[in-house]
């Protein structure tokens, strides 16, 4: 450990992550090959700076300046959680997980809802006793492995829950799982979680970051998700509650069996730094795709999505939809890569991300990739940044509306076109709500 | 039709080895010795009497190349070049400093004869041609003739060799040189401000349109020698020209290097329109062999109302890695950039432009056309950026990709980056394989696959040929369909 | 109602309204009629307060009171309709909403009260009916995916609803086939009022035989060229702009 890094010398962040590994290691339970691997990776790899394409619009060796520390695992403020848990809720009907601080808690947790056939368990138990089918099934396919950040998640990860669901089982209500930070102070959490569905499983799943207070958190998050053949998941990520200086890192690492269908979603209406990475395999043929996303961000705040999407066998279908509000000086970057194999015949993959800038010091960053080996495909990606359309608000003037009112009502209807995704009612009417408030907060500024 | 039915015709006349341009002429050269280093660098200048300040900025480039790193971040994969196993310099050698074309050696006007270049004005004004071109015949390292120089004198226009600019009109060149395309821009632009040995310059005084279209023809003859010309073309203010590139080289095993780099000046209401067909020998269809076009071009819209355009037809190259750009910087100047990229066999092109908009008003267009077959690799890079203060910015993009065969890649990156609220950009790209259904229709109609490909290709870059000058159109239709044969089945 | 005096107006460089001089009075319907690019939606854009136009000279008054210094919104407020040529589409807003919003937006600068939701929804059914316009089309995005008779017909629900004072109807047979000319011209009569006034803008005859004007103008070369009564549509019918084209020039 600690071969000093090939071409640059560490910065103070990554130096204290370092130690951070050094000095926990004791306590970090369980897969400690897996973890070291990581840990060297990173080490050679250092935090992503602009000079590493995949982070080239997000350069987090400049913004994570200071790597907060994990809090020990004695540090217990649970009565502090239950007032976060409460902004954290969007669903009344869900099951409810809860880690905090980067712990899985059951005492925090609900699960009396948890559907037949679904089953919870601690991550850091089951590596602890060596569990080896979540040992083989926590990195995916391999996916993202030279990522730097899937890299310090897989060496720092403190906890997280394996959810399995049993084949055929259709669970009938939602499952929630809620990474609560603490605040008071910042501080960091490494979370890896691994949810399994089996075949003709379905499973709505929804998962929530959220903060205490406004304090600079750190939070780097994996879920794992593997889909069996002929399974149904639709999940929604979301951040809130987080302040300026807060760094929000997710990464999913998906899988698709035959036949199945994934929708997924994340909403975003504003964090410091959000980064939210997807790898998603098709790995199954007539399985279906859909991502989508929505960020309304204003300030400095600045969101990334990131995808890679793998289309690894024939018939399948990829649908990508991404919409960003930018106000003030805040900075959207989306990078979406869909990758067509050579065998990967009659895929049909469309990708789309839209940008309204609002602000004069905004900026939007797309990147929208194709890399198609396979000739008998039809693939299209599309991508625009501009201002709400001038004609169309002459239109709503025009019938008596006043301009700001037009502007919002035209930026609601951005907005809701891609929260049309989401499958939920309830979560849909509370982003709706949660983007009508945004918009207003803009309006009273 | 005429068109088509020419093209079907060509296609059925080719040879298995398709690539007609791969004679070599048997000529002798003065070169360089083998190997790059400051000797090398001052043999050349002085080879061309060049004034000790252009050697100065030839020995400032070659020690600041030195220190920098051959760029991997492209979609090619090629064996490390050695760059102390090339030839920097090869020169035919009776043409040193031909005065007329009656000095110019007869094999090197047969060979342009051979490439569809007449360089005698008379044969020109005699041909068939229906509008007079000016050229410059470029034959390795060194412009070898220069036609109409007379006529566009009359006009004010300054079309000569780089290598006679740099001691007529010293002033330009010291002012334009460099200017847009900076030494240290890449790693191959700086290796080409150490080396360039030749290539054409161009002056449009103020007011002026171009009387006829300028053109220069590249040819690479040489066994292991790099081609590293020098392009420089200055618009004044409201002046117009169109300037046409075309570029062949025989049929070699070992790989040969192309570094150039273009660089173009529109001033204030200035256009340039600057047309490439490039079909240097690809390498044969196992992939030995073949040209590596690693050419910077780039253009400066310096002042307000300025207008470039880049039209390219790329057909040739083992490897091409190329994005003729365009910097806006004058308010309300316009960029477009017109692609067709074709790679088959084992041919790898990573090719697109960039559009940095920088004034206000600014527009830009960009429509890339790739064509994968065989077993290459195609991919479409582009970048469009919109500054703080590029207010009103436009742009509209749209690149589509066709894949002819399942062991070949269409690949597209673009980068868009907008910094402006105002700033509105459309990008679109779809990739898809040419259509069974048009290709039944026209088979059921009578045509061979072969016959019905090129048709259907040829109407999916419709859009780009337009905008080429017509006797450019009508050789790059041909060129498609013969890059595309052996593609079908 | 409306009154038009000496308007200049440019884009850019280029002069399209020269002097322009138009009077409308109360419950009249007076038809502008001229060859394409004689500057009429330019005149209508301008009415309505659309940006980009330089109005240089001249003045429009509604009731009296000059309009130029109002934006668009308020010059709705105020009673100005405009029926677009090109209906714009606007994805995401469902035409419902877009409707309550418009007629709450100018009931309140009236100083009016909002309509309740029920009274609101009776209201749009009744004024869509006349319309036949089907109730699921309302439902839908407004004017996405509508034919362009279907547009039409939604621009002129639009003027049933809100009831103003001027309102102009810019090419509105532009590409309806003869069955959907007759619903928006039976709705166009309907709303006929002595209290309301009409500014029909069109290329053909073919609309006045719908809706039977006052008064026509023939407009040319951004002016008023000649005005007469109805029997004037008649005359162009078989004579054409020619004339009036070179007698402008």
């Amino acid at each position: 450990m600690n071969k000093p890094l090939p071409i640059r010398t560490r910065t103070e962040a990554e130096e204290a992550l370092v130690a951070t590994f050094d000095s926990a290691s004791s306590n970090l339970r369980g897969a400690s090959d897996l973890r070291a691997a990581a840990m060297a990776r990173f080490v050679k790899s250092g935090l992503p700076d602009r000079r590493v394409e995949s982070w080239h619009y997000t350069d987090l060796r400049s913004i994570l300046r200071r790597a907060a520390p994990v809090r020990p695992g004695d540090f217990m403020p649970v009565e502090r959680a239950r007032a976060g848990l409460a902004s954290a809720e969007a669903q009344t009907h869900a099951a409810r997980i809860v880690m905090l601080d980067g712990i899985y808690r059951p005492d925090l947790s609900d699960l009396a809802l948890l559907p037949a056939g679904v089953t919870v368990a601690s991550l850091a138990d089951a590596l602890a006793e060596g569990d080896a089918e979540a040992l083989g099934a926590l990195t995916g396919e391999g996916q993202g492995a030279d990522d730097p950040v899937v890299s310090l998640n897989t060496a720092l990860m403190q906890d997280g829950v394996i959810v399995r669901v049993a084949a055929g089982v259709e669970a009938a209500r939602p499952i929630a799982i809620a990474n609560i930070m603490s605040g008071g102070a910042p501080h960091a959490a490494f979370v890896r979680s691994l949810v399994m569905v089996g075949d003709g499983a379905k499973l709505r799943l929804t998962e929530t970051t959220a903060a205490c207070d406004e304090s600079e958190t750190q939070v780097n998050e994996a879920l794992v998700l593997r889909i069996g053949d002929n399974a149904r998941v639709d999940y929604v990520s979301r951040v809130v509650r987080q302040g300026a200086g807060a760094i929000s890192l997710h990464t999913l690492l998906a899988t698709l069996g035959a036949g199945s269908e994934f929708n997924g979603f994340s909403f975003n209406p504003g964090v410091g730094v959000d980064r939210r990475q997807m790898f998603v395999r098709l790995n199954g043929r007539n399985s279906t795709l859909n991502l989508g996303g929505l960020s309304l961000l204003r300030g400095r705040q600045h969101a990334d999505s990131t995808l890679v999407v793998d289309h690894a066998v024939p018939d399948c279908r990829s649908r990508e939809f991404f919409r960003y509000i930018l106000d003030d000086e805040s900075t959207g970057v989306f990078q979406g890569k869909v990758v067509v194999r050579q065998h990967a015949q009659k895929t049909d993959g469309a990708m789309k991300s839209q940008a309204i800038m609002l602000g004069d010091g905004a900026s939007m960053n797309n990147k929208p990739e194709l890399e198609i080996f396979a000739d008998d495909v039809v693939c299209g990606h599309g991508a625009t940044v501009g201002q709400l359309d001038d004609d169309q608000i002459f239109y709503l003037q025009a019938r008596g509306i006043p301009k700001p009112e037009a502007e919002s009502l035209l930026l609601e209807a951005f907005a809701y076109e891609a929260l049309e995704l989401i499958a939920d009612e309830q979560l849909r009417a509370r982003f709706i709500e949660q983007t009508g408030e945004w918009l207003a907060a803009r309006g009273a500024a | 039709m005429a068109a088509v039915k020419e093209t079907v015709d060509r296609v059925k006349a080719i040879d298995v080895d398709a690539y007609k341009y791969g004679f070599v002429t048997e000529i002798e050269s003065e070169k360089a010795p083998k190997g790059l280093n400051e000797d090398i660098v001052r043999f050349i200048s002085a080879k061309k009497n060049e004034p000790a300040w252009m050697t100065e900025w030839r020995l400032d480039a070659y020690r600041r190349w030195l220190t920098m790193e051959e760029p991997t971040w492209a979609r090619v994969d090629y064996p490390r070049i050695d760059y102390q196993d090339l030839y920097y310099y090869a020169a035919p050698k009776s043409t040193a400093g031909p005065k007329s074309l009656d000095e110019v050696d007869p094999e090197l006007l047969r060979t342009y004869e051979k490439l569809g270049i007449p360089l005698r004005e008379q044969e020109i004004l005699a041909g068939v041609q229906s509008s007079k071109v000016a050229v410059d015949a470029v034959f390795d390292s060194v412009s070898v003739a220069t036609t109409f120089r007379a006529e566009l004198a009359k006009a004010g226009v300054i079309f000569c060799p780089i290598s006679e600019a740099v001691h007529s009109h010293p002033e330009l060149v010291k002012k334009y040189l460099g200017s847009v395309v900076p030494v240290t821009d890449n790693y191959f632009a700086t290796l080409n401000s150490a080396v360039f040995s030749d290539g054409s310059f161009v002056y449009i005084p103020p007011g002026v349109r171009c009387p006829m279209e300028l053109s220069t023809y590249f040819r690479i003859n040489e066994r292991n020698t790099g081609q590293f010309e020098r392009t420089l073309i200055i618009a004044d203010a409201g002046s117009y020209v169109s300037y046409l590139e075309g570029c062949t080289a025989p049929q070699r095993d070992e790989n040969q290097l192309h570094a150039a780099v273009v660089e173009l000046i529109a001033h204030e209401d200035a256009e340039i329109k600057y047309s490439t067909v490039q079909n240097w020998y690809p390498g044969d269809s196992e992939g030995k062999g073949g040209i590596y076009n690693f050419v910077t071009k780039r253009g400066d819209c310096r002042g307000a109302r300025s207008k470039i355009s880049w039209t390219q037809v790329e057909t040739g190259s083992a490897i091409t890695w190329k994005y003729p750009s365009c910097i806006l910087r004058g308010d309300s100047s316009r960029g477009e950039f017109y692609s067709i990229a074709i790679s088959n066999g084992r041919q790898q092109v990573d090719s697109g432009t960039k559009m940095i908009h920088l004034g206000k008003n600014t527009t830009s267009r960009i429509i890339s056309k790739g064509i994968s077959a065989g077993r290459s690799n195609n991919t479409y890079r582009g970048q469009v950026s919109a500054h703080r203060k590029a207010t009103n910015a436009r742009n509209f993009t749209n690149c589509d990709s066709l894949l002819i065969g399942h062991d070949c890649g269409a690949h597209t990156v673009p980068y868009i980056e907008s910094k402006n609220a105002t700033a509105v950009f459309e990008h679109e790209a779809t990739t898809s394989k040419i259509s069974e259904d048009q290709l039944f229709y026209c088979t059921q109609r009578g045509l061979s696959d072969e016959e019905a490909t090129a048709l259907i290709v040829n109407g999916f870059v419709r859009d780009v040929l337009q905008q080429l000058p017509m006797e450019f159109a009508v050789e790059a239709q041909k060129l498609i369909a013969i890059s595309l044969e052996g593609s079908v089945g | 109602m409306l009154e038009v005096r000496n308007l200049h107006v440019s884009v850019g460089d280029r002069k399209i309204l020269d002097g322009l001089n138009l009077t409308v009075k109360d419950g009249e319907v007076a038809a502008i009629m001229g060859p394409n690019g004689t500057g009429k939606s330019t005149l209508s854009y301008v009415i309505a307060g659309r940006d980009g136009y330089d109005v240089t000279e001249g003045e429009v008054l509604v009731d009296g009171v000059n309009i130029l210094d109002m934006d668009a919104t308020e010059r709705a407020n105020a009673g100005v309709f405009l029926a677009f040529q090109y209906p714009m589409e606007i994805p995401g807003v469902a035409t419902m909403t877009f409707l309550k919003a418009a007629l709450n937006a100018q009931a309140r600068a009236r100083g009016g009260k909002e309509l309740q939701t029920p009274d609101f929804m009776k209201k749009v059914r009744e004024a869509s009916q006349k319309l036949q316009i089907p109730q699921d089309m309302l439902k839908r995005a407004l004017n996405v995916g509508f034919s362009g008779g279907e547009k039409k017909r939604m621009e002129i629900l639009q003027m049933a609803l809100l009831q103003p004072k001027l309102a102009i109807l810019d090419e509105t047979d532009s590409g309806l086939d003869i069955d959907a000319l007759r619903i928006v011209a039976d709705g166009v009569n309907a709303l006929r009022a002595q209290e309301r006034s009409f500014l029909v803008i069109t290329h053909y005859q073919r609309l006045l035989d719908y809706i039977k004007p006052d008064t026509v103008h023939v407009m040319a070369r951004g002016r008023i060229a000649k005005t007469g009564g109805p029997e004037l549509a008649h005359e162009l019918e078989k004579t054409g702009y020619a004339g009036f084209v070179g007698e402008a020039a």
